[in-house]
């Protein structure tokens, strides 16, 4: 501990996951019987403490001079031989702006539930199951081990499980649910294994003890570390809804809107990006593992990015960008642009938490309508959703001097000075059908005719409505961020001098891919491309979607076999089914079912209960229930115990 | 008036006891009657242990019984509330008839 | 003396405890089982345990015993009838019962030279008498148990009015 650190208190970084944790148990033990008021009142307050915590972190950590991290330490854990894990925690820049998003989103998002939640049934489970995701993800942050960053990892998932399945009485919900726990499950494993190797390797999970162990040793290249670094990847392609376990994502819409804001599009999946991110030690010496990363974040990209074209379901489209989004950011990983992952990371999670919440807003104004076919015009009758969606479209699209048009033209840029020109060009096309779904779900929800019927007689009678304020401040405050968040990265080119990348160097700096010299003219040559490509969606999509409501289906009708296939999400669903499912299903029906379970298990059974029931019927007339009866075997059975006890002793000896 | 009674007489009065106790609780169909049975074993029990007190001039075998009659004072109360109980639910004493372990 | 008070008391203790296994009325049994309390009484002083002796005839013959002779008359409950609900209280019980006798006895004669004889009065070990002595045991090194002994009758006689309670 140096000096200016011990000045901190760093026993506030224990409060930051527990006041969460205290909400839950409250609200989740005693909340039923709460009114709804007081239980928005410990949720937000649990959450609030927490994320003032972090400002006053950042102001500590932010002037020059400042420690570079903050580390606490418990009692041990974990103690085996030589071998050790501790309650640690350790703050540094990354874990910062990790720690902001979550905390600052959401307790934005929290506010937001409130209103939406209002009229909800188990208003109090939510916001239990909701501080309880809180809980987990701050662990996931600030951990400084393997293994408690594993912890938050699956009590991220436990708590999305419980939230995407929060309406259980639809199976739809149920089912999303469930998939969305086994799909991760089978990226979970692939982190337990890269746990094992490196334990295995290094004889720790420490962080700092496993990458200062590569650092002192520049020799070590690909082998076993490229085995656990491909091992975290498949961990990481879980959580982060990559190729090929993105499926659980889109399904994972059957959960309120807020979840989907705060989980599935600002938190909760960009867990893998930041892993990959904090491992960058080690993905930086297996240049295969990293090669691996930018092909599966490009594919993902353009893959999600055309599906998200053709759905109809408001919340499905950005369940798809969200995907392809964070293809992106693995794009940029995968490239060793670990600044321009995270920063795309940050501005991400404020326009896509901010469309889904404003999604969210569409939705309650139509009274729980998601289909964009049955919406349109909406823009004259809720203008402060339209603005601040406006503002979150023009970000996520790329738009010149928005947030995402700086974080995503430098992981373009970045990529293309890396020398992957393939890897580029895909991008680029991403981002151009990007600005065209965008646009399209903009212009069929807000433009046009209106193509919706006002008889909804839910709650209020008012038909269309804004949201209450409650609603409206997280939307106004994340449409800001969503227009000035990509200020902290302006490259040179445009004047500013990227201060995120500045201020992350502490984290990457040893990251041993150097940057190739690019130049001004190089950058702002691509910039304009992209624009350019940009405009090329937007157009697309303002001609079919508003110009010439319809032509969008004579085109489909033109190519009937290729809209199938991109509607039917490329049938990956059912090929899953065919190739995995189904035959796994057989062979535990047929094999494990039929021959292990009903003749060897069962058939053991059978037999125990044969020979229970056998010696059960002797017993049974022992037990007569009759006091005298029981005395008799009394007496019979003291005397024989005295008989052993005087006789017996010579035996014994 | 020097005549002596061996211990061992005590004790064997006492198993006497004991072991009618034992054949009372299995002969008797009464539960008031089974009770006193136990009784009468605990009583054959204390003798043991104040003969024993004599015998080895030690204080600790007469608290012991001391503390017998606590418990069994109180086991009483217990036992035949339980009693009264029974009776009330079922109209009999017969332990033969009470045998489904339930009141 | 001595063997005069034992031979006279142990027959009658025997005596009422046969009795108790014959009548078929609880209440001679009871009342017998009083005879073989006052009996043991009497046997305990010669063995010089004058205390016990006291608080065998108040507490157990005086309190315990009218306690039960109260349950008796309040239940009315009759002779008991002969009923055959259980062998196993012949076929297991009966010999169990004679084996623990036989057993017994046979342990005490063959060790009876280790056991000395008994005089009346007994021997305490110092020229305080027997109450004095007792106490003091129970009053300095047992003052926890016995102080506990009175919670425990206090939860006999709660679980006693929970029990017999009349219900509602």
């Amino acid at each position: 501990m140096s000096p200016e650190t011990s000045m901190i208190n760093t026993s506030n970084l224990w409060l930051i996951p527990l006041l969460p944790f205290a909400g839950f148990l409250i609200n989740g033990t005693i909340g039923r019987k709460f009114p709804r008021s007081l239980v928005s009142a410990v949720a937000l307050i649990a959450t609030a403490i927490p994320a003032a915590i972090v400002a006053w972190l950042w102001s500590v950590m932010l002037p020059a001079g400042a420690p570079a991290s903050i580390s606490v330490v418990s009692s041990p854990w974990i103690a085996i031989t030589d071998f050790q894990v501790n309650f640690a925690f350790t703050v540094d820049h990354l874990t910062l702006i990790m720690l902001g998003v979550v905390t600052g989103v959401g307790f934005l998002i929290h506010l937001y539930s409130v209103g939406y939640m209002a009229h909800e049934e188990g208003y109090w489970r939510f916001f239990a199951y909701l501080n309880l995701f809180m809980f987990f993800m701050s662990v996931l942050v600030l951990s400084s081990s393997f293994l408690l960053l594993f912890v938050g990892w699956e009590g991220v998932g436990l708590a999305s499980y419980l939230l995407i399945g929060f309406y259980f009485k639809k199976d739809s919900a149920a089912n999303a649910g469930k998939k969305a726990f086994i799909v991760n499950r089978i990226g979970d494993f692939g982190f337990l294994l890269a746990m094992f190797l490196l334990i295995r390797n290094f004889g720790s999970l420490d962080f700092t003890h496993v990458f200062d162990a590569i650092s002192v040793n520049p020799d070590w290249h690909g082998g076993i570390l490229t085995a656990i670094a491909l091992l975290l990847v498949v961990g990481a392609a879980g959580k982060s809804a990559q190729i090929p376990l993105y499926v659980w994502l889109p399904d994972a819409m059957e959960g309120p809107t807020p979840v989907s804001a705060l989980i599935h599009a600002a938190t909760m999946v960009t867990a893998g990006i930041y892993m990959v991110a904090r491992c960058h030690t080690l993905f930086d010496r297996s240049p295969y593992a990293l090669g691996v990363v930018a092909i599966i974040g490009a594919a993902t990209a353009i893959f999600a990015a055309s599906m998200g074209m053709v759905q109809n379901d408001i919340k499905r489209v950005l369940a798809y960008s969200t995907v392809s989004q964070l293809g992106y950011m693995f794009l940029a990983c995968g490239v060793g642009a670990y600044a321009a992952g995270i920063f795309h990371l940050m501005t991400h999670a404020f326009f896509k938490a901010l469309l889904f919440l404003a999604a969210g807003s569409v939705i309650h104004a139509l009274g729980g309508e998601q289909d964009m076919r049955n919406m349109g015009g909406l823009r004259k009758r809720i203008p402060i959703t339209f603005w601040t969606m406006t503002a979150a479209v023009f970000a996520i699209c790329g738009v010149p001097f928005f947030s995402g048009f700086f974080s995503k033209d430098e992981i373009l840029y970045q990529t293309f000075i890396a020398g992957d020109k393939v890897l580029w060009l895909i991008g680029l096309i991403t981002a151009g059908m990007t600005a065209f779904y965008m646009f399209r779900l903009w212009f069929k929800t807000f433009f046009g005719e209106e193509r919706f019927t006002e008889d909804h007689s839910h709650h209020d009678a008012h038909g269309v409505h804004e949201s209450p304020a409650i609603m409206l401040f997280p939307l106004v405050i994340l449409a800001i961020l969503s227009i000035i968040g990509g200020y902290v990265g302006v490259p040179a080119v445009f004047g500013g001098h990227n201060e995120i990348e500045h201020f992350l160097d502490p984290v990457f700096s040893s990251g041993a891919v150097a940057a190739t010299a690019g130049s001004h003219g190089l950058e702002f040559g691509l910039a304009t491309l992209s624009v350019l490509v940009v405009a090329i969606g937007f157009f697309a999509a303002f001609f079919l979607y508003y110009k010439k409501p319809g032509t969008a289906a004579s085109y489909a009708e033109r190519f009937p076999a290729l809209y199938r296939l991109v509607s039917n999400k490329f049938y990956v669903d059912e090929i899953y089914g065919t190739i995995i499912v189904t035959p796994l299903l057989m062979f535990t029906r047929l094999i494990l079912g039929g021959l292990i379970d009903g003749g060897i298990i069962n058939g053991s059974g059978w037999a125990a209960a044969a020979l229970a029931r056998g010696t059960g019927s002797v017993a049974n007339r022992a037990q007569s229930g009759n006091i005298r009866s029981y005395a008799g075997w009394l007496a019979l059975g003291a005397a024989a115990v005295l008989i052993v006890m005087i006789f017996g002793r010579g035996l014994l000896h | 008036m020097h005549t002596e009674v061996p211990i061992a007489a005590y004790l064997i009065l006492a198993a006497i006891l004991f072991s009618i106790g034992v054949g009372a609780f299995l002969i008797k169909r009464n539960l008031i009657s089974i009770f006193m049975s136990i009784e009468l074993m605990l009583n054959a029990v204390n003798l043991t242990f104040v003969a024993f007190a004599h015998q080895w001039h030690q204080i600790s075998g007469q608290i012991f019984v001391f503390f017998v009659m606590v418990v069994a004072a109180a086991e009483a109360a217990v036992g035949l509330a339980i009693i009264i109980a029974i009776f009330r639910t079922r109209q009999t004493l017969n332990v033969d008839q009470v045998d489904l372990m339930k009141l | 003396m001595q063997l005069a008070l034992f031979i006279i008391f142990g027959a009658l203790a025997v005596a009422g405890a046969l009795n108790l296994l014959w009548q078929r009325h609880p209440i001679n049994s009871a009342l017998s089982l009083v005879v073989v309390m006052l009996s043991l009484a009497v046997l305990y002083w010669s063995l010089g345990a004058e205390f016990l002796a006291a608080a065998q005839v108040i507490v157990y013959s005086g309190a315990i015993m009218v306690f039960f002779v109260f349950v008796i008359m309040l239940l009315n409950a009759g002779e008991e009838e002969r009923t055959h609900g259980s062998r196993a209280a012949y076929l297991a019980g009966v010999p169990g019962a004679t084996a623990i006798f036989c057993v017994l006895s046979f342990v005490f004669l063959t060790e009876r030279h280790a056991f000395g004889g008994s005089n009346i009065g007994g021997y305490l070990s110092h020229a305080t008498n027997n109450i004095a002595e007792l106490s003091e045991v129970l009053f300095t090194k047992l003052l926890l148990p016995f102080e506990v002994t009175s919670v425990l009758i206090l939860i006999a006689i709660l679980g006693a009015v929970v029990l017999a309670r009349k219900e509602r």
